[in-house]
């Protein structure tokens, strides 16, 4: 039943199937001999002589490990970041990430002109950008992608991103039904004019997000849902997919039709995929993988010992832990209550002693530097202070204070021993006691968006350069606030942000939003902000840097021969 | 109608059981397949998200859907991976797992077996206390020790084999002795147990009076009996190793269907965690029969 | 009871006694579960105290080493064995208790009977172990941890030992009954069953003093195979945020945290082979107070010794 089911793959054909059927004859005619023991021996030799038969995969010209396997490549559904890199590795937006600092360069589009108000952009598509099987990339296909990508039955979450789009909002909101009526047209064949919401500083970062891809239009109009499987799948960035087996690896082929693809010099490429951080260094240190992608399969546990080899680099990185307080209840409904707590935490020590890789200690939600800003200092570790606090929402030393739980998502150890010192430090510094509460991935979402809990860890990675993805998480009406915490005035503060059009001003309005968030309500707190880590050795590697968006485009990473 | 007939006829009933029990004890736990840390873009969007898998029906009109569905042969959609069906992400891991499981039950059945009859026949000799130890080591020392200790030595020190990934047979070997190892320590510590037993039963020293020869007493009248709670082990045993192993997969980054075990529960992938029941409910109906048609065959003295 | 001094229970005893690697055992784990059930107290250490000096290797001042918060891994290791000696014994008798009543009631019924209790093991066999525990613990945790602790909130972390052995004893009997029926069906056709059951031994007697001591060996088996894997399993439920709860430790999560030192580029090793080391001992023993038990049980078929 199987085998006839399987997927028109040849690699799958080559190591799966195949292999499976000659298995399985030779445990048959080792079974015919008879004799239990000779033949369980035959297996064995048969198995191994199968094995040995599957002809090994030719060592691709560079090999990536990416974390875990994508949930999805379609550009327009993925959230994850490993799903991310393999779609930027086959698609390509009008603009594309600068290697070496995360900007925005030319992309599908060779230029632009922005009107002086900054609500209006023209971009000029190249007119010898083609998909991998041939046929042109026109303006009409941009459009149309987009309109795709905020159609809500297409259910793309970072559908959102299309906010600052005109009537981005109302489309995918489900108010207005029409997608046509996007701020978005094509003017000619290779002319694409978008008309803004609002000023968006960061609106070209934002075209070379995935999320604002062009897909090809003829295949998902044939394929629907699974045009992603079509053979072959037409792509419009620097590689196209060769073949793809699940939770193995991705194998690229350098795409000739691609714009710019004098610059990409590898021609096979091979994307790992697996989630044991152990076996991807073990992979890394012996040469079989000459990048390490993704922070979260480098073992947090080395950190330091990693951070001090040339070939793992260390970069500021737009993600942020925090500590939500459930403010719905008692007795974090007091916000001296949760200023206390915020300021008992010593979180140097937590960087020092847990996280070990150089993360900064922060008690504000955006990470500093984000988009050029500097976040409030935020409630900083101050014990006397806090009992101070504590005592005047009327838990002198502690007293009569409730039994509370800090809740977090197993997965990561570091996780686990943050709330270990968290407790230790609360109960040092004010006497409280806390229960940890460890919980699975989903449960532990299910419990945080139900407000059923008393404190519980938190994490955010920025989508684009600029605080905002960090500070309208904590809107009032927005899915990822989770705290119960709601605040007109903080409403107001990002949308007064949101239509300042001089930068500055924009910057200082978003920092007052902040110092409410992080110093006078505190419905969140800061822990650390994170740091970025890739594996690569210099003199294998090139054409790859650190950068705050950890972004390391596919069309600069190039093998160095020696 | 021959007992095994009726079993087989039986093992679509056993099966509809399983994928009734499992459905609904699956859709009890909290948490969904759609719930994750960034909101969904709005309403709207979620609205259409799960309608297009259903969601938005009652749970007896899933439940019927779904067996109509499996009963087509069609396993349904993964909710995780969203590019692939549950069928051909079985289809892609289980040659894997299968070549895997079916290498490793050779070590632990061609290693436990002499191991554990070694230890019998010289009860409480050297043989025995060394059989013992190395059984003890593979009894306790647990498969994520094992594994990446292996790696370390033979993958990275003495560089013989990969230290990961799956390919040409040296990629096989680390994984296949994880995985047997662990195995052929109870294989052979229930090798020893069924030897002793019989070895002591009249019916041996009845042989043994007959004049025949030691080994021959042994291979003919000692062995076959003494693998009863051997093959009574086998049955589950074979079905587990031929599903995949969560810990040796993940250490050795091999794309089998072992991840799916613990991964489709934690990303309540219901269908591909179905998926997973029923293949591995499959495998132990017929291997336990098989198991059980083996018993009898090698003790003629159990009947039905 | 029995003062005969000829009598079987005598006679093991005596046969027992005469076993070194069994009274070695029995010995060693007397010792260590003294140690860990009063060693706790006695100690000044706090397990879950942190300090300020993290890593430190075995010394003089830390027997065996600090963890990453600077805690004494030694008084860490004894509590964890606290904990890891009770949730292997639970559910290694739970399993154990529900296994041998169920291969021993399938094997000596046969038939019908028979195929019904063993299909229903089939059933169960196919909800794989995982889901299992890890549903009953989540609606545990989710539905009944809400209602315990309006009426018992001190006991709560009791109760949740209780509800993971219990999870855990409930699926590991699976194998223990498939093998005992196995045994029971090639038992119940030999010469000494078949004659006390001619001479009218009622059935419930007969599994009880003629079945069940030759079923002693496949126990002592099991036993021994089952408590390091009840053991192990709990670390696996830490993982899942299902085990003991931070910031306690049972052997089996120190063990897990240890396994991550098996790394080519720095190895705390005593972080690993401590708690490790304990386990294979303890193990070691519980295998020597098996095989002691074993022989002193044996049934001397056609000896005259029984029957």
């Amino acid at each position: 039943m199987i085998h006839s089911l399987v997927q028109q793959n040849a690699l799958v054909r080559k190591t799966g199937v195949f292999c499976c059927l000659h298995w399985w004859a030779g445990l048959f005619e080792s079974l015919r001999l008879g004799l239990s023991v000779r033949a369980l021996g035959g297996v064995l030799i048969v198995g191994v002589w199968v094995l040995a038969g599957c002809s090994p995969l030719e060592r691709a010209d560079l090999v990536l490990h990416n974390g875990p396997e994508p949930e999805t490549i379609d550009p327009q559904i993925l959230t994850g970041q490993a799903d991310g890199r393999i779609a930027s590795a086959l698609f390509e937006g009008l603009t594309r990430f600068n290697p070496t600092n995360g900007t925005a360069m030319p992309g599908l589009a060779s230029h632009w002109e922005i009107s002086s108000d900054g609500l209006t952009y023209l971009f000029f598509l190249r007119p010898e950008a083609r998909w991998s099987t041939g046929e042109p990339i026109e303006a009409n296909e941009v459009v149309w992608s987009w309109r795709r990508a905020v159609t809500p039955a297409t259910a793309a979450d970072y559908a959102s991103q299309f906010f600052c789009i005109r009537k981005g909002r109302a489309i995918v909101n489900g108010e207005l039904r029409d997608a046509s009526q996007l701020g978005a047209e094509a003017l000619d064949a290779h002319t694409v004019r978008v008309h803004l919401e609002n000023p968006t500083p960061y609106f070209l970062e934002l075209m070379a997000s995935r999320v604002f891809f062009p897909v090809p239009q003829r295949a998902v109009e044939r394929w629907g849902d699974h045009w992603i499987r079509a053979e072959p799948l037409p792509c419009s960035g620097p590689y196209q997919l060769l073949s793809w087996r699940v939770n193995d690896r991705f194998r690229l082929r350098r795409n000739p039709q691609y714009w710019d693809a004098a610059q990409v010099t590898a021609e096979r490429i091979d994307i790992l995929s697996g989630d044991n951080p152990s076996t991807a260094l073990n992979l890394f240190l012996n040469g079989e993988v000459d990048l390490i992608s993704d922070r979260k399969i480098i073992p947090g546990e080395l950190g330091p010992e990693l951070a001090a080899r040339p070939d793992f680099h260390r970069f500021d990185y737009l993600g942020q832990d925090f500590i939500r307080f459930n403010t719905t209840r008692k007795p974090f409904q007091d916000a001296r209550v949760r200023r206390a707590v915020a300021m008992a935490l010593d979180r140097s020590r937590i960087t020092a002693h847990i996280t070990r890789m150089g993360e900064r200690p922060s008690a504000a939600v955006t990470p500093a530097g984000t988009g050029g800003y500097q976040p409030p200092a935020g409630l900083s570790y101050d014990p006397a202070t806090a009992r101070r606090l504590l005592a005047e929402a009327g838990y002198p030393e502690g007293r009569g204070f409730p039994a509370i739980e800090y809740t977090f998502n197993v997965g990561s150890r570091i996780y686990e021993q943050t709330g270990v010192e968290i407790q230790s430090m609360l109960r040092e510094h004010l006497g409280i006691r806390v229960e940890l509460r460890p919980l699975e991935w989903k449960t532990y979402l299910t419990e945080m968006s139900a407000l059923n809990y008393d404190f519980i860890r938190g994490s955010w990675v920025g989508d684009y350069d600029d605080p905002m993805t960090f500070l309208d998480c904590f809107l009032s009406d927005s899915g990822n606030n989770r705290t119960g915490w709601k605040d007109i005035r903080y409403d107001r503060l990002l949308q007064a942000a949101a239509a300042e059009a001089d930068p500055q001003r924009r910057l200082g309005i978003l920092r007052e939003a902040e110092t409410l968030l992080v110093v006078e309500a505190v419905p969140v707190t800061g822990l650390y902000s994170h740091v970025g880590l890739y594996a690569a050795d210099p003199r294998k590697v090139g054409g790859i840097w650190p950068n705050r968006m950890d972004e390391h485009p596919f069309f600069s990473m190039r093998r160095i021969r020696p | 109608m021959r007992p095994w007939m009726a079993r087989l006829a039986l093992i679509p009933v056993l099966l509809w059981m399983v994928a009734t029990l499992s459905f609904f004890l699956l859709r009890a736990v909290p948490g969904g397949p759609f719930d994750r840390e960034r909101a969904p873009a709005s309403r709207e969007a979620e609205a259409a998200l799960k309608a297009r898998y259903h969601w938005d029906e009652p749970l007896w009109r899933q439940y019927e859907r779904y067996l109509g569905n499996v009963i087509r042969g069609d396993l349904g959609p993964s909710l995780k991976y969203r590019d692939h069906s549950v069928n051909d992400l079985l289809g892609q891991t289980v040659p894997v797992s299968l070549s895997l499981g079916a290498m490793a039950f050779g070590v632990a059945i061609g290693l436990g077996i002499p191991l554990g009859a070694l230890g019998a026949l010289k009860r409480g000799g050297w043989a025995d206390h060394a059989a013992a130890g190395l059984t003890l080591v593979g009894v306790c020392v647990p498969v994520f020790v094992l594994g990446p200790l292996l790696v370390l030595v033979f993958g990275l020190w003495l560089g013989w084999f990969p230290v990961a990934l799956w390919g040409p047979w040296q990629n096989a070997v680390l994984p296949t002795l994880t995985l047997g190892l662990y195995f052929a320590a109870r294989v052979a510590r229930w090798m020893r147990e069924g030897m002793l037993e019989v070895l002591r039963s009249p019916h041996v020293q009845t042989a043994r009076a007959k004049g025949l020869s030691e080994t021959a007493v042994i291979l003919r009248h000692v062995v076959p009996v003494a693998l009863v709670p051997v093959i009574s082990y086998t049955g589950p045993m074979l079905a587990d190793l031929l599903t995949g192993s969560f810990v040796v997969e993940n250490v050795f980054q091999i794309p089998g269907t072992g991840a799916f075990f613990i991964n489709s529960f934690f990303s309540r992938d219901y269908t591909m965690m179905m998926g997973m029941v029923l293949f591995y409910s499959v495998l132990l109906q017929v291997l336990n029969l098989m198991s059980d048609l083996l018993l009898r065959w090698v003790d003629p003295r159990i009947r039905s | 009871m029995n003062t005969d001094p000829s009598s079987p229970g005598r006679l093991a005893l005596r046969r027992f006694l005469r076993n070194p690697m069994a009274v070695s055992g029995v010995v060693f784990l007397l010792l260590i579960a003294a140690v860990s059930v009063l060693g706790p107290g006695v100690l000044a250490t706090d397990p879950n105290q942190g300090s300020d000096s993290p890593f430190v290797p075995p010394g003089v001042s830390h027997w065996m080493g600090t963890d990453i918060h600077g805690r004494d891994l030694f008084s860490r290791v004894l509590v964890g064995t606290r904990i890891s000696l009770l949730v292997g014994a639970v559910g290694a008798g739970v399993s154990l208790l529900i296994g041998v009543t169920w291969g021993l009631v399938s094997g000596w019924r046969g038939g019908r009977t028979d195929a019904w209790m063993m299909r229903f093991v089939d059933v169960l066999y196919a909800l794989p172990t995982v889901v299992w525990v890890m549903l009953t613990l989540t609606i545990f945790e989710t539905r009944c941890v809400g209602w315990l602790s309006e009426r018992w909130p001190a006991s709560i972390p009791a109760f949740r030992l209780a509800a993971m052995m219990v999870s855990l004893g409930s699926v590991s009997w699976l194998t223990m009954a498939r093998i005992v029926r196995a045994q029971v069906l090639s038992l119940r056709e030999r010469p000494f069953i078949l004659a006390a059951q001619s001479i009218g031994v009622s059935p419930v007697r007969l599994m009880l003093w003629h079945l069940l001591p030759n079923l002693a060996g496949v126990v002592i088996v099991y036993l021994t195979l089952t408590v390091p894997a009840v053991v192990l399993y709990e670390s696996f439920l830490s993982f899942l945020g299902l085990g003991v709860r931070p910031p306690q430790a049972s052997l089996g999560t120190l063990i897990a945290d240890g396994a991550s030192q098996l790394n080519p580029v720095r190895v705390r090793w005593w972080l690993l082979v401590f708690p490790a080391g304990l386990m294979a001992l303890l193990l070691a023993a519980l295998n020597g107070v098996g095989e002691g038990l074993r022989s002193a049980f044996e049934p001397r078929e056609g000896n005259g010794d029984q029957n």
